[in-house]
């Protein structure tokens, strides 16, 4: 499950860094928002993985660590929050600037 | 007593979500508010700033859970002094919004309170997950203020730097996982205490959680290479916005500073910073020279300062820290004063603030005298603070065996920001010669710009005592085991 777990994290990044350096910002917000799932889900995994296991110290047998799930959470309500503006801001560049490149050109000067 | 320790962070949250619960208030409500919550901050910055001065350090558990596993809030020397800075800048910053940069679009002052909100808690929390969550809250306050009033260089220059901040954001997310997941804990005293018994097998992986760091602290801070979005950015907010954020950079400083003394050290970073700042340091001295704009002007000056600051940091020295830390007060209030001063000009000539001859400002010469208190300061000359921050940083990098090079490049650095801003200074008040069409405003007006500005020669005024808090302030980051016992009780001691 590690290396599943590892493989689609890197897959992710790797995705986003890719969309992260094209020219629209179409590209640019979905990266965005490829590299933050890959965080995420890096996020959540620093806790070990663990299957079958209550994130509660009371009961009886194996635990799994709870604090990693309130990060990704906390992490998650972040991330959302900035994708919508930045969706809505890139919308409003393409408005303004007429062209949806992210140095703002328009056409292929 | 401590409970004194929330009032930074509740006061403009509070104010922030008065005003956007209000819904639209009158201008004239929003105003009283906004100013009386930024006079109430400074009250409160100074009474802690007294208490920290004595040497204590207070913490503060919110929600009362104990040190390791709860959010702890925590006032040192330096926390006590980045407030007070913060306060200090934020209000003259407001006053000058109130000439009517505040009315260009809404939700203004909501924004610049919660600006503030993620600026105090960012310097008072000691927990590295509380430090990101504050990080966000000043950025997403940033994004918005810094398209305030609109305007397609506005709208491109704020999307350059939200997604720079966002992937910024990620690797931070990314460093915290680490350090997590190596250590267990979040808490920096914990976590400086547990980094001192890693076993050798994980020591790689801290140690690329702390570089990985170092590359968002850098991008905050706007480390060349990580520099690109400051001056487009900068240049194209309104100049209250930009006067505040002559403290955001501060706050990359600040991190670099707390973590690295705190948790790993001066080995790790200490080459890497200081090549860093000196390349900083030289593109910034182009970037002063080629500007065409005195507001890009200005901020190239806030990227020399980096330079400059982080040079005395990377040092780790009690020296060196302390004379960063001085440089880091005076150059703040002073570069948000030239911006205020920057958008003065540019109201009252037609080429707005052009490096180009032809109408010279209504108030010329009273803006002359401002602009050149700004500029000798700027530039490091005596008698202003300036020279005494670059005298400090350069005494202290005496003990560096790169010596040659820090000399170099800051005194040469420091020739070229004084060449470009004696031919900003000619070109606007005695080449342009057309007597200007719009009327001189009221004097008023200029008064948050002329104390900021000033703070270049008041600050040298009580070098003595500022030097004297700043050394303290260095020993005290420089012995971690009091910080560290501070959190967590006399539990654990680092050594």
């Amino acid at each position: 499950m590690e290396a599943l777990v590892a493989l689609a994290i890197g897959v992710l990044v790797g995705c986003g860094v890719y969309l992260l350096l094209r020219r629209h910002s179409f590209s640019v917000v979905f990266g965005l928002v490829l590299l933050s799932y890959g965080t995420n889900l890096f996020l959540f995994a620093m806790g070990r993985l663990n299957t079958h296991r209550e994130p509660l110290v009371s009961l009886p047998g194996p635990y799994t660590d709870p604090l990693p799930q309130a990060l990704v959470l906390t992490a998650i309500v972040i991330g959302f929050a900035m994708t919508a503006f930045v969706l809505v801001l890139a919308l409003r560049a393409r408005g303004m600037l007429g062209s949806d490149r992210v140095d703002g050109r328009r056409g292929d000067e | 007593m401590n409970l004194l320790l929330i009032l930074p962070v509740l006061l403009p949250l509070l104010t922030g979500a008065t005003l956007l619960a209000l819904a639209r208030p009158a201008l004239r409500t929003a105003r009283v508010l906004s100013v009386a919550s930024a006079t109430a901050q400074l009250a409160v910055a100074v009474t802690l700033f007294t208490t920290a001065a004595d040497g204590l350090i207070l913490s503060y558990a919110v929600g009362d859970w104990p040190a390791p596993f709860g959010i702890t809030l925590l006032l040192d020397r330096l926390s006590s002094l980045m407030v007070l800075l913060t306060a200090l800048l934020a209000l003259f910053a407001l006053l000058h919004a109130l000439g009517g940069v505040d009315g260009r679009g809404a939700g203004f002052h909501a924004l610049f309170q919660f600006q503030l909100l993620g600026l105090n808690g960012a310097f008072l929390t000691g927990d590295v997950f509380n430090l990101f969550v504050f990080f966000e809250i000043l950025l997403i306050a940033s994004y918005t203020l810094l398209l305030h009033g609109g305007g397609a260089s506005r709208t491109r220059a704020g999307l350059h730097y939200v997604v720079l901040n966002l992937v910024g954001s990620s690797l931070f997310l990314i460093a915290v996982g680490v350090l997590y997941g190596v250590l267990g804990t979040l808490n920096m005293a914990d976590l400086a205490a547990r980094l001192a018994a890693v076993p050798a097998t994980d020591i790689m992986l801290v140690e690329s959680a702390g570089l990985l760091l170092l590359v968002v602290f850098g991008l905050k801070s706007a480390l060349v290479p990580l520099h690109f979005w400051l001056v487009p950015a900068y240049s194209s907010a309104t100049a209250p916005v930009a006067a505040l954020f002559a403290i955001m950079t501060k706050v990359g400083v600040y991190a670099i500073v707390r973590v690295y003394t705190l948790m790993f050290g001066a080995a790790l970073v200490g080459p890497w910073l200081l090549w860093g700042a000196l390349v900083t340091l030289a593109v910034a001295g182009i970037g002063v020279l080629a500007s065409r704009e005195l507001r890009t002007q200005v901020a190239w000056l806030v990227v020399f300062s980096v330079g400059t600051l982080l040079t005395g940091v990377s040092l780790f020295t009690g020296m060196g820290i302390s004379g960063a830390l001085y440089y880091l007060v005076h150059t703040t209030l002073v570069s948000g004063g030239l911006f205020l001063l920057a958008d003065l000009i540019g109201a009252q000539r037609r080429e707005g603030t052009y490096l180009t001859s032809g109408e010279y400002p209504a108030a010329r010469q009273w803006l002359a005298v401002l602009f050149l208190v700004g500029a000798i300061a700027a530039a490091g000359l005596p008698p202003t603070s300036g020279f005494i921050g670059k005298v400090l940083v350069l005494q202290a990098g005496l003990e560096s065996p790169e010596v040659t090079w820090l000399w170099t490049t800051i005194l040469v650095g420091s020739f070229t920001v004084l060449l470009a801003l004696s031919r900003a200074g000619s070109v606007i008040f005695w080449k342009s010669n057309r007597p200007p069409a719009a009327a001189a405003p009221h004097w008023l007006g200029s008064v948050p710009a002329a104390v900021l500005v000033s703070a270049g020669l008041w600050l040298a005024l009580v070098g003595g005592p500022l030097t004297a808090y700043t050394d303290a302030t260095a020993v005290q980051l420089l012995s971690r085991g009091t910080y560290v016992s501070a959190v967590l009780g006399h539990v654990k001691e680092a050594p």
